[in-house]
């Protein structure tokens, strides 16, 4: 895709100018990458979560260990193992969809965690009042435990959002072109690496810095008590 | 106070319960009238509020039965914890209700739909009717204006109150009062006392108090039991038990909260 | 596929990627606590710089940072070795995290201490070696484990600028077998048992560091 394009690489100003066009591009790919990713890890976790409540010793002790599993093995690897291994079983998808997987996989131990952070910090005298009322179990979670885990849960989700969107490059390692892959690209045609890569770098600093301002303001707002019901 | 009716309403024979090594009810047998009104106390860790939490089948127990107007707690041939399948306890909790030392109001609610919530979800009822009932029983704790509050907004004795309305609307026939009054401020006992004993001269209803409180409990129970090491080592009416008990440990333990 | 051939390269690589994480620790630590301190006692300046430090690290891409100064360097006349290049990178960008990490646990030290410390007329690095650091460094022990563990993973990363570390070394072998679901699976079964060795060794420094029972784990942590 890179073809006919041309770069005024005359002073770095110009060039800025020129390839900035480009890596916003770029930057839609791996915002819309995180997103994906995101979306899955906040599924894929709550399922790690409850799996890991069960009663059974069996369900629970295989989440934990696969959760710890993904928590302590490098995307990088586990982002490889994904693209070559999968389609040897016939699963074959787009580079984007193996990277948001390899992303939501790899954040959803972090999420679970999260998750069972959130619940447990409900007090147990909550479990047991809903209990005494003679609630069923999914009540309990519907309309007790998850409105009071939620603003809890949020903040931490948040950081994690914000950390993922900054590991998304590792994406461009599968032919995923996003902001970094293409200001690597573009290096290459012109041999000057440092200016998309700082451009790069600053476009990571203020999506880090925005969010983190987004995510103050979120918790400051969010209830302590938990999402009031009336 | 009330007739008692010759089969009991709960009746524990040999239950035994267990916390890893720690035997804290040791084959407890114990029996309650419908109706009946009935006060446990006792040093702490002495199993009375154990006794509240297997009714409300918080825990389960190893060893014995337990029956509620003849319904076991157990069933035949179900394993798991409480050896009874979710359901069946399902079935046994619409007959009890229970008052938390904590009170326990879910902090996200307002009053009104604390009460509520149970009635709508559980019981199946109209959300009109629910409400209606709901502010009636506001009325009785004498707390109708501060429907629309949440609990962070209310006093410990406030709250206490309103997780009373919220047990009773689910129209228990056994209502477990464990400690109501341990975590209030001394002022604001007194209001959340007033409201347990209107609900005492409820003929139908029977009752279960772990409480320290001695004087309200001479006042308002038909039976008095002390309990220590996980059984019950004294019981009968209060006057006697309160005012001229037999055994040395209930005369130790009396004149140490009395003093 | 046959192992004995490539079991050498495949622990010559994890010997890399072992070298590679501890330097990163060990140089990332000293960064931490220097910009840390910075940040809570260096003043309106010296904060600032220690912000930025930390803002820059933490707020752009570890393999953003690695490219650039990959080519940056030789520029102006840095020629390292790359895997000179790796560390460094890896030791500013834990750095970066682990300076948080000490701000906060500082910061986390109760008022009644400085006040005690300030009784009895202790200076302001008296108070900070002698009374606050010895508690926060309790505090900062699990944040510095989970960044340990976030330091190994990340080290896959100078697999790209050409680092022979365990996961280039399980990209060569791939490319001489094509047995990708073999390599990757042993690849990552040694990255989590070298997590696993790291843990554990982390556990124990934190048992020096908490001697024995004397400072319980707090409930938060």
């Amino acid at each position: 895709m890179m073809y006919g394009y041309e770069w005024d690489t005359t002073t770095w100003l110009t060039y800025t100018i020129s390839i900035l066009p480009i890596i916003l591009i770029g930057l839609t790919v791996t915002l819309k990458a995180a997103a994906a990713g995101f979306a899955i890890a906040l599924v894929l976790g709550l399922v790690f979560a409850l799996l890991r409540r069960s009663q059974v010793k069996l369900i629970s002790w295989t989440t934990a260990f696969i959760v710890e599993f993904l928590r302590d093995t490098p995307l990088l690897v586990q982002l490889f193992f994904l693209y070559y291994v999968l389609p040897n079983f016939g699963i074959v998808m787009p580079a984007f969809l193996t990277g948001a997987l390899a992303l939501g996989l790899q954040y959803a131990a972090y999420t679970s965690e999260v998750y069972r952070g959130g619940i447990e910090a409900v007090h147990h005298g909550q479990w047991e009042a809903a209990t005494a009322l003679n609630l069923t179990r999914l009540q309990t979670y519907r309309d007790i435990v998850i409105p009071q885990a939620v603003p809890r849960i949020v903040p931490a989700m948040g950081n994690y959002l914000v950390a993922m969107i900054k590991e998304t490059p590792v994406l461009s390692v599968i032919t995923v072109l996003e902001m970094m892959g293409l200001a690597n690209m573009i290096g290459e045609r012109t041999f000057e690496y440092l200016v998309p890569l700082t451009l790069v770098g600053l476009i990571f600093l203020l999506l880090t810095l925005i969010c983190s301002a987004g995510l103050h303001r979120l918790q400051k707002a969010l209830p302590k008590a938990g999402i009031p019901l009336r | 106070m009330n007739e008692k009716t010759d089969t009991p309403l709960i009746e524990f024979s040999d239950v035994t319960k267990r916390f890893g090594i720690l035997t804290v009810l040791d084959q407890f047998s114990f029996s309650v009238a419908k109706g009946e009104k009935v006060t446990l106390i006792g040093p702490s860790g002495s199993g009375k509020s154990t006794v509240l939490r297997i009714l409300m089948t918080l825990e389960p127990f190893q060893e014995g039965r337990l029956t509620l107007d003849g319904m076991s707690y157990h069933e035949p041939g179900v394993g798991g914890r409480f050896q009874a399948s979710e359901k069946h306890l399902r079935q046994i909790r619409n007959h009890v209700g229970m008052v938390f030392q904590s009170f326990n109001l879910f902090p996200h609610m307002t009053v009104l739909r604390n009460i509520v919530e149970a009635p709508i979800r559980v019981l199946g009822m109209a959300r009109a009717e629910a409400e209606a009932r709901a502010i009636e029983l506001l009325q009785m704790v004498g707390l109708a204006d501060k429907k629309d509050h949440y609990p962070v907004q209310l006093s410990g004795g406030q709250q206490q109150r309103v997780a009373i309305a919220r047990a009773m609307a689910m129209r228990p026939r056994v209502l477990l009062f464990d400690e109501p009054t341990s975590a209030l401020d001394p002022q604001l006992v007194g209001e959340v006392l007033s409201v347990i004993r209107d609900l005492a001269h409820e003929h139908d209803l029977t009752m279960l108090l772990v409480t320290h409180e001695m004087r309200f409990a001479r006042e308002v129970s038909d039976r008095v039991c002390f309990f220590d090491k996980g059984r019950i080592c004294e019981q009968g009416a209060p006057e006697a038990i309160l005012g001229a008990p037999k055994n040395e440990r209930t005369r130790e333990f009396l004149s140490s909260i009395l003093s | 596929m046959d192992w004995s051939a490539y079991l050498p390269m495949i622990l010559q690589g994890a010997g890399v990627t072992m070298t590679i994480t501890l330097a990163s620790i060990v140089i990332g630590a000293a960064l931490a606590f220097f910009f840390g301190i910075l940040r809570v006692e260096g003043g309106p300046v010296l904060s600032k710089i220690a912000l930025c430090y930390t803002e820059v690290f933490r707020g752009t891409s570890l393999l953003v940072q690695l490219f650039w100064f990959y080519y940056a360097l030789p520029l102006v006349g840095l020629s390292f070795e790359p895997i000179t290049t790796g560390i460094l990178v890896l030791a500013a960008h834990a750095g970066g995290y682990g300076a948080e990490i000490v701000r906060g646990a500082l910061s986390s030290v109760s008022t009644q201490q400085l006040e005690a410390a300030r009784a009895l007329n202790f200076n302001r690095f008296q108070t900070l070696f002698r009374i606050s650091l010895p508690q926060a460094i309790v505090e900062m022990m699990p944040a510095f484990g989970n960044l340990a563990i976030e330091t190994l993973k990340l080290s896959s990363l100078v697999s790209l600028i050409s680092i022979a570390d365990l996961t280039f070394t399980a990209q060569s072998i791939r490319n001489l077998t094509l047995d990708s679901a073999s390599i990757y699976s042993v690849t990552l079964l040694c990255y989590f048992a070298m997590s696993l060795v790291l843990m554990v060794a982390i556990r124990m420094i934190e048992h020096v560091v908490r001697r024995g029972d004397v400072f319980p784990r707090s409930a938060h942590s």
